[in-house]
């Protein structure tokens, strides 16, 4: 009981032949296409590496990059294939080939499934990188005279007037830490001193946001100082504070902005996966009906393909058999009952080595 | 004395009218280019109209544009003829349009040259303009409750934020105008009113600029208030200073940026008119080449081809005299007889009619 068994003609088997071995350099295409896709991806993660903590992230646009290589050999190797898959002396050629080809596609496929469900499962692990990294930022905002962190703050001022965002949550973020260096402090000044001491751990904290916080939609100049006292300001309204900072938190901006480069890749990737699916279905046919052909001994003759010779439960039964006893054959055990109840598959793709191993040719 | 004689067998004709064919076709795609060009530096000076003050600098992009339509019109045109003139039957069709088409590419290569002189000779012009509109920007950068100045405030913002520049010349010329506008001063305050008062014309200076003049490399939080007043900051010296404000002005950032453009575009031009230039040359051979292959009778002959027939002196008075004659031709027809241009002999026939017989006896004429 043959699973999805087809006819095919000789003239259907090579229009099939020829069929496959274009689908087979489209996926070529595919494959370049899924490798730059993961080039794009590094690209972006490590243009803002400074405000996200590796979390292994990256592991992601290199699934992808290694996926899009194997698809472009695994698919060119395809194509000859199934070119010389046109003429049947061809063919036995690649006989040997082509049952390892088949499952190794298979595995490919699933690896590319994989890198698509990837994509849509790394926010968690982002939002969590990204909410770290930008609490570090803020908090060594101040220190451009420390090597290896004398950049982070024109990179937090670019990345706050560039997403339109302000701090990690919010603005209010800009008040827990102390963003204002103490070189450009004047310990002097009875107020600065007052403030520090205030302060359990005598930092010189203020409700004050830097420059880049400043909304360019407000209509009146930007109020960075003093936010928390209202009457501090003259005029200064509701609708006036609205529009006065940005609004949105970083984190939440720099989410959406690789929120929606995920899904687009994910998307993509998910189109590339059925398109391989496609091709490894027709190629399974291909590689069954050819060997049915060759098995019925007149190359002209119609013959049958199927994706698997036996009901699903019966190839996975005699796989886990096989499986078995090659593990059995590490030990040298002969006796076990289990080799010798006879089925189909068993009795032409068993090894018999393991009954005569004196005997190996 | 022809101007640049060039003798051609019919092999070469056939090969010269094939190359003209691929490279009139080949300028069509250049003026496809230019008119994209054109488009594209109207598109950018569009962009910022909010700061350029009305000048005439419009002309120039739409220069390009209408030179670049007009280039594809042509060189299709010219594409047709040479892959026509390949047979010399096919050349009889176009035998009458042939000059007329070169005297018309002559003037429009002319056109394509003004055009690429015009992108260098815009610079003055441009100076002008955004040194009016940005001076009217910023004096209205406060009017945010204005209708048709509402925008003026966040163009002017992101303006300094993307070109890296503070002010006209300089981050001073905010300390000139009144940036705050009343409507967020407290004239309660003593020393709101004291500034107002202290000032002839009673507005709200202070030397201080807006946030989007604070410069991202700098490695202290943004001084905005109090710039001059080095007391009035900790480890602050004004004049030394760099690094805290944006340096370069306005103006000249956005002419760097405009310049930039307009030096590629123009460079662009200047090749693409040599190309047509070189594509004229060429279809002025072949057609020369072609009429003295008719001449001579025999289709499969060699012929010569040239530039001008005569002298560039001859040619110039030739012409000169038809114009004139063209003129007089419009006025009462009395100088037939005594004017003593129109009998001087040209190399040329002229030819009377059947009885070739000269115009002083028109009574007679048929």
């Amino acid at each position: 009981m043959a699973v999805g068994k087809l006819t095919f003609t000789k003239a259907e088997r090579e229009k099939l032949a020829e069929f496959l071995w274009l689908l087979n350099w489209i996926s070529v295409l595919t494959g370049a296409i899924l490798f730059g896709l993961g080039l794009f991806l590094k690209v972006e993660i490590q243009k803002r590496q400074e405000v996200m903590l590796e979390q292994g992230i990256l592991y992601v646009p290199h699934m992808l990059i290694t996926t899009g290589l194997v698809a472009c050999a695994i698919n060119f190797l395809g194509g000859k294939i199934c070119l010389d898959c046109t003429d049947t002396n061809k063919f036995l050629r690649w006989k040997m080939v082509m049952m390892p080809y088949v499952v190794c596609t298979l595995v490919f496929t699933a690896c590319v499934l994989a890198g698509a469900v990837m994509c849509y499962s790394i926010s968690s692990q982002l939002e969590e990188a990204l909410f770290l990294g930008l609490r570090n930022a803020m908090r060594y905002y101040k220190d451009t005279d420390t090597p290896g962190r004398c950049y982070l703050k024109k990179t937090l001022d670019l990345l706050q007037i560039q997403f339109q965002c302000c701090g990690n949550s919010g603005y209010r973020d800009w008040f827990q830490v102390q963003w204002v260096s103490s070189r450009y402090l004047d310990m002097n000044n009875s107020s600065v001193r007052d403030r520090l001491r205030s302060n359990v751990d005598r930092k010189y904290l203020m409700d004050g946001v830097p420059f880049s916080c400043c909304s360019t939609a407000s209509p009146r100049p930007c109020i960075q100082q003093r936010l928390s006292d209202r009457s501090a300001h003259f005029n200064f309204d509701r609708q006036s504070q609205q529009l006065n900072l940005w609004r949105r938190g970083c984190r939440s901006a720099l989410m959406e902005h690789y929120t929606q480069i995920l899904q687009s890749i994910g998307l993509t990737v998910l189109l590339i996966w059925l398109f391989e699916l496609l091709v490894l279905t027709g190629v399974r046919y291909l590689q069954t009906a050819m060997e049915n052909v060759i098995r019925l001994g007149d190359p002209d003759s119609e013959s049958e393909g199927w994706i698997l010779e036996n009901s699903l439960a019966e190839t996975a039964r005699s796989n886990f058999n096989i499986i078995k006893n090659l593990g059995k054959c590490y030990q040298g055990d002969d006796d076990d009952p289990n080799i010798n109840i006879p089925s189909a598959a068993t009795e032409r793709e068993l090894p018999s080595r393991c009954a005569h191993i004196p005997e190996t040719s | 004395m022809a101007v640049l004689r060039l003798r051609f067998t019919k092999t070469k004709r056939d090969k010269l009218a094939q190359v003209l064919w691929i490279l009139n076709w080949i300028s069509v795609v250049t003026g496809v280019i230019l008119f994209s060009l054109g488009l594209f530096l109207k598109v950018e000076i569009n962009k910022r109209g909010e700061l350029m003050a009305e000048r005439d600098i419009q002309y120039v992009p739409n220069m390009l544009i209408a030179v670049g339509i007009i280039a594809c019109a042509i060189n299709f045109l010219g594409g047709k003829i040479c892959y026509d003139c390949v047979d010399t039957t096919k050349f009889l069709r176009w035998k009458l349009i042939m000059l007329p088409y070169i005297i018309c590419t002559f003037f429009f290569t002319f056109c394509v040259l003004v055009g690429a002189l015009m992108c260098y000779s815009m610079h003055g012009e441009l100076e002008e303009s955004l040194n009016l509109g940005l001076a009217e920007a910023i004096r209205f950068y406060k009017d945010t409750d204005t209708p048709g100045r509402c925008f003026l405030k966040r163009t002017v913002d992101m303006l300094h934020i993307e070109f890296q520049c503070c002010g006209n010349n300089g981050y001073k010329d905010w300390f000139q105008i009144q940036w705050i506008s009343n409507r967020y001063l407290d004239m309660s305050k003593k020393e709101v009113a004291d500034r107002l008062r202290s000032n002839v014309e009673g507005k709200y200076l202070i030397d201080g600029v807006p946030f989007s003049c604070c410069n991202i490399n700098s490695p202290r939080p943004c001084i905005q208030q109090q710039i001059t007043n080095n007391s009035a900051h900790f480890n602050y010296e004004h004049q030394t200073e760099e690094l805290n404000l944006w340096m370069k002005g306005c103006r000249q950032a956005l002419l760097e940026y405009y310049t930039h453009i307009m030096q590629s575009i123009g460079l662009t031009v200047l090749i693409t008119w040599l190309f047509e230039l070189s594509v004229l040359t060429g279809v002025r051979y072949l057609q020369t080449s072609l009429e003295n292959v008719l001449r001579q009778g025999d289709l499969d002959s060699e012929s010569d081809g040239w530039l001008l027939e005569n002298s560039f002196m001859e040619t110039a008075r030739t012409n000169l005299n038809i114009i004139k004659s063209l003129g007089k031709s419009n006025q009462i027809d009395t100088a037939n007889n005594g004017d003593p241009n129109i009998n001087v002999p040209s190399t040329s026939k002229a030819h009377y009619g059947p009885d070739n017989v000269p115009p002083n006896e028109i009574p007679e004429a048929s």
